[in-house]
């Protein structure tokens, strides 16, 4: 009769002993946890520093010049990024007016008109097509878009606007349109999968609600879906433009690598991140501080924008939930 | 009571309502024709977002296959010169660089970003907080940014272009995007499978390895499959640091090919074969991140179902 109860003092003692020890000796593993994300952060520490001690001395010699200066000359100098800044913003501002329309309409098409099998094919199709790596992109942007730019649809535009402003200039493909159109096909896989994210989130009850009271149904998909899943639409264009604003090297195959400010859209030009790609191999001394100037500015747009995409897409989903 | 006390005043509401009724009738037929015009514009919308990423996968199969042949993809490239314009070779060594370089940098990474994840699914202090910000912008970071710093860090002190720099640009960029994909698969795992761990007298670390990990692996595995993708599809960070190489290189302290790399150089090449063969590349290239990716979804798929 005694020794069931031993075996149990054993067994309990032993409990006490396993929660005593999971509490105590799991020590390495919970440093090994967070020296490991230590670890990562001073990557990242040391990421932003090496951009910002390479661009150090650029930013001490040139100064506000480095952003103003409406000149850039690899080499020798002037530096100055104010055409690169501008290309970049014009081409991302391009590709948003081409693809936010698209995007969302496709968004809303894809969850409200297509039928129930085509749209599994469909999204999926989109998912696969952002995987597509940018080379490609670039690739057909220099193939198949600047023949049919130069033959179709530059003296097209150029006919209908008489050749003024902004469809004025050679007509050579290379540029700054064509750079904003391959982005604008880049981030609308983006654009159409985040919205249609945000939209299906969009209570059943407000779209019954809007239907039950007479309204038609592009009534309910004007005012009562895209209106409250508003926030999180603009999540996904603030995710596109990130995107569209740190894109390299498709666009450094289709915009002429010209570092001038655009006087058309017909204008060659360059963008931050093209010119870091084309000009860094070859760089030496102060070029490559200059450049890392570039890298740094770039860096500094991403990353608020990126912020306040993300931002917005949480508050869009945890709002709606 | 008198028939005058009956009629009652006319009612506010009740002539709002038929006002209402009135106009909503009188207009259905404008408000139809509208949404159906805007449901038309919708659909048309859908169509034209098609045919340009239809065109991107027709452009890869006509002129990607015409260039694409056995010996195209195990022998080593040769130059072309003026006299053997068509001379070019395979792409063997390109393809063995992206495996290597994507391979190592995923070695490295895919631990790292784990037990990243780990710590983030477990930890609400403010640090993790702060690191899981950081880590939502690393993944948005422009990756040519990466490449400028692995110039930084691996390329200017070993004095030459590497396969190693390329590991580690392709590797930083690959953490954050595993460590994001870890996190949520590992918040998805049920609390109570974690507790009965814990009151059975496991401790954290094993509770870890025998019982979240295994729970969230779907997830992990997506996540890591679809980073692995997408840095065999990057290319800026690679211009910067690889350096090339005509062949085979196991070696990764020195230059390296890349079939992303390798797309580009030849898009702008001044031999019309070369410029040929980069859709050839680019297939080639298109069909193993393909892969991955179809691959991700069907193994996740394929792990869901066996559990249910």
């Amino acid at each position: 009769m005694s020794t069931p109860e031993t075996d149990t003092d054993v067994s309990r003692t032993d409990v006490a002993e396993r929660i005593r020890l999971s509490a105590t000796s799991d020590r390495p593993y919970q440093w090994l946890l967070r020296g490991t994300a230590l670890f990562f952060g001073a990557v990242i520490v040391l990421f932003v520093w090496s951009v910002l001690h390479t661009a150090w001395p650029a930013i001490r010699a040139f100064g506000f010049h480095l952003i103003t200066g409406k000149t850039w000359a690899a080499g020798a100098g002037p530096y100055g990024a104010l055409p690169l800044i501008t290309d970049t913003l014009l081409t991302t501002l391009i590709a948003l007016i081409i693809a936010v329309p698209i995007g969302i309409s496709s968004a809303l098409a894809l969850l409200f008109l297509i039928p129930q099998k085509v749209r599994a094919a469909a999204s999926s199709l989109i998912e696969l097509l952002a995987a597509v790596p940018s080379v490609v992109y670039g690739l057909w942007g220099l193939f198949y878009l600047i023949p049919w730019f130069t033959k179709t649809l530059q003296p097209f535009l150029a006919r209908i606007t008489g050749g003024s402003w902004p469809f004025s200039g050679a007509q050579v493909g290379f540029s700054v349109l064509l750079a904003g159109v391959v982005l604008a096909v880049m981030i609308l896989p983006t654009i159409v999968a985040i919205s249609r994210d945000v939209i299906a989130v969009v209570p059943r009850e407000l779209i019954e609600g809007g239907l039950s009271l007479g309204a038609t149904r592009g009534q309910v998909l004007t005012r009562v879906v895209l209106p409250s899943a508003r926030t999180g639409i603009l999540g996904a264009i603030a995710l596109g433009a990130g995107r569209a604003l740190g894109e390299t090297i498709a666009v450094a195959m289709v915009i002429g690598s010209n570092p001038q400010i655009p006087h058309s859209l017909f204008s060659s030009g360059a963008t931050l991140a093209s010119t870091i790609a084309t000009q860094f191999g070859e760089a030496t001394g102060s070029t490559t501080n200059a450049l890392a100037a570039l890298a740094l500015m770039l860096m500094i747009i991403t990353a608020s924008v990126n912020a306040g995409a993300r931002v917005l897409t949480k508050r869009a989903v945890s709002g709606a939930l | 009571m008198s028939l005058a006390q009956l009629e009652l005043p006319p009612d506010p509401i009740l002539e709002r309502r038929a006002e209402i009724q009135r106009r909503a009738s009188q207009t259905i037929g404008r408000r139809t024709l509208v949404s159906k015009a805007f449901l038309a514009v919708l659909l048309v919308a859908f169509v034209v977002a098609l045919v340009p990423l239809g065109s991107v996968i027709f452009a890869l199969l006509q002129k990607g296959l015409a260039s694409i042949s056995w010996p195209f993809l195990h022998t080593l490239p040769t130059q072309p010169s003026l006299i053997a314009q068509n001379a070019i070779g395979g792409i063997g060594n390109a393809i063995e660089g992206t495996l290597v370089i994507s391979g190592l940098a995923a070695l490295v990474a895919v631990p790292m970003a784990l037990l990243i994840g780990l710590y983030l699914a477990e930890s609400q202090s403010r640090i993790a907080n702060f690191l899981r910000a950081i880590i939502e912008i690393m993944t948005g970071m422009p990756s040519i940014l990466l490449g400028v710093f692995a110039y930084e860090f691996v390329v200017v002190p070993m004095k030459g272009a590497s396969g190693l720099a390329g590991i580690v640009a392709l590797g930083v960029l690959m953490v954050p995007v595993i460590a994001k994909a870890c996190e949520l698969a590992f918040r998805g795992v049920p609390s109570t499978l974690r507790e009965a761990g814990l009151a059975l007298g496991a401790r954290s670390s094993r509770v870890s390895r025998g019982v979240i990990i295994p729970a969230a692996l779907p997830g992990i595995i997506t996540g890591v499959l679809l980073a692995l993708a997408r840095a065999m599809g990057e290319t800026a960070p690679l211009l910067l640091v690889i350096g090339t190489s005509i062949s085979w290189a196991w070696n990764p302290l020195h230059g390296m090919s890349a079939l992303s790399l390798l797309t580009y150089n030849y898009s702008g090449s001044q031999y019309p074969s070369q410029r040929a063969a980069a859709w050839g590349v680019a297939l080639t290239l298109v069909t193993i991140v393909m892969i991955l990716s179809v691959g991700s979804r069907l193994i996740s798929a394929r792990m869901r179902k066996e559990r249910r």
